[in-house]
């Protein structure tokens, strides 16, 4: 099953991230085509999230560029978050709606054509379906997660920014995260994902972030730009 | 226009589940106007004069109640950022949940706004008149709101910050809806009063959006 196009190519040339007055990382290259996976590694403060937020188009990089088949993302911002599911620290649950609205919610507005039957099966391939009519305040913090999770599959998109996407999740959860995850790698799909945690992703590239972490002083030189 | 419909729909459904926001607007407007004739005292014409400024200034305060809450929320639990991913321009994401504010707080204060008039002796010959300054004066109230609600988000005492930003870019709507009624108890035509409240209407439509959505993607980054 191939869902998304097969040659697709997502690149990033020379990405800097600035925080306040810090340099957080420098100098990054990365490429990620069809069918890949790249797990970001690192220490607390070492740019993981930072790097999912500018993936996702939600920071700007202080230098270096984004692209997308070669095309600038910087250049379309609508079309690749077309193309994006960003999971991120917060799970967006709204507590008075239930499960299955806060999902139709996220999965219409990202594609006004997604139907109640892919909802239901995404939230069944999370064990989510038999909650659909539970108001979600009383979801606990790994039903949440997972609700969140479930936009993945509720509405298509080919590149996936999951920041530490296990988190609150119990270990048969996670098991269910990774073959989901290997699903739409099969179907041509693209993962960045970062985590503390041990994720199961057979073939993935690894980036450890604190490579690119710039030595004490460039960073207060750069400080000043 | 789709997604317009639907953030519409959304937020719609989070006021009638939640309640309190829109019931709290209007008790508010309610409450306070009712004050005016202890403080003031409940002589007729005194009453009358006033009338007019003391609904126009309540229903300002009143609107700015439900604020900060704006984008505030959605901001706290992610959904903003979610938001500014969506494939359509964050502007109309602005648009939608602006006239959602506006059918929860400014249509409940256009509603109660003839009632409380009939309260302070207002001139019967201004009800026309106060329905049309409320129907093109507190869209205004809410797109400028959203402006100022984007600029404070993540900040300390927001609330207390955006009634300052705010309440000073609200003098245009006060003084042209004030200036309307007081026209049309008088007998005195109050068209341009009213033509100049819907230019202030189009202005803010085509300005707030934009200014609001650069505020949140800064507040975002």
């Amino acid at each position: 099953m191939s869902e998304f196009a097969p040659d697709a190519r997502f690149s990033g040339h020379n990405l800097a991230c600035l925080r306040g007055e810090r340099m957080v990382f420098a100098r990054m290259d990365f490429e990620l085509t069809s069918g890949e996976a790249l797990l970001l590694l690192g220490p607390n403060g070492s740019g993981k999230s930072s790097l999912l937020r500018l993936l996702a188009g939600l920071l700007k990089p202080a230098a270096g560029q984004l692209a997308w088949n070669g095309e600038m993302v910087a250049e379309d911002r609508e079309a690749h978050s077309g193309r994006v599911h960003y999971v991120g620290h917060h799970d967006a649950v709204k507590p008075v709606l239930t499960v299955m609205e806060n999902l139709r919610f996220w999965a219409r507005l990202h594609d006004p054509k997604a139907g109640d039957a892919v909802a239901e099966a995404a939230l069944e391939s999370l064990d989510m379906l038999r909650l659909a009519e539970v108001p979600a305040k009383l979801l606990s913090a790994g039903q949440k997660r997972r609700l969140n999770l479930s936009r993945l599959l509720a509405a298509p998109a080919p590149l996936w920014l999951l920041d530490e996407p296990t988190v609150a999740l119990d270990r048969a959860s996670v098991k269910r995260l990774e073959a989901i995850i290997a699903k739409h790698r099969a179907g041509g799909g693209m993962v960045v994902l970062s985590t503390h945690a041990d994720v199961d992703l057979p073939g993935a590239r690894e980036m450890h972030l604190d490579h690119f972490t710039p030595p004490a002083p460039v960073a207060a030189d750069m400080g000043g730009w | 226009m789709f997604r317009l419909l639907e953030i519409i729909r959304r937020d719609l459904r989070l006021a009638l589940r939640q309640g309190s926001d829109s019931v709290m607007v209007v008790t508010f407007f309610v409450l306070t106007v009712v004050l005016f004739p202890f403080g003031i005292g409940p002589e007729a014409n005194i009453l009358e004069r006033t009338s007019a400024g003391v609904l126009w200034v309540t229903a300002l305060l009143a609107s700015m109640l439900s604020l900060d809450r704006l984008f505030q929320a959605d901001y706290e639990d992610g959904s903003l950022e979610l938001l500014a991913l969506t494939p359509t321009a964050l502007e109309l994401m602005v648009l939608g949940k602006v006239t959602a504010h506006w059918l929860t707080t400014g249509l409940p204060l256009m509603v109660a706004a003839p009632v409380l008039a009939v309260l302070l002796h207002m001139n019967a010959d201004g009800f026309v008149t106060l329905l049309l300054t409320m129907l093109l004066g507190t869209p205004t109230l809410s797109l400028i709101g959203a402006m100022g609600a984007a600029l404070v988000l993540g900040a300390r005492r927001g609330g207390v910050l955006l009634s300052l930003l705010v309440l000073p870019l609200y003098v245009p709507v006060l003084i042209f809806g004030v200036g309307a009624i007081d026209a049309a108890v008088q007998g005195l035509p109050s068209q341009s009063h009213l033509l100049i409240l819907g230019g202030q209407l189009l202005a803010a439509l085509a300005l707030t959006p934009w200014a609001a959505a650069a505020a949140l993607r800064q507040a975002l980054e």
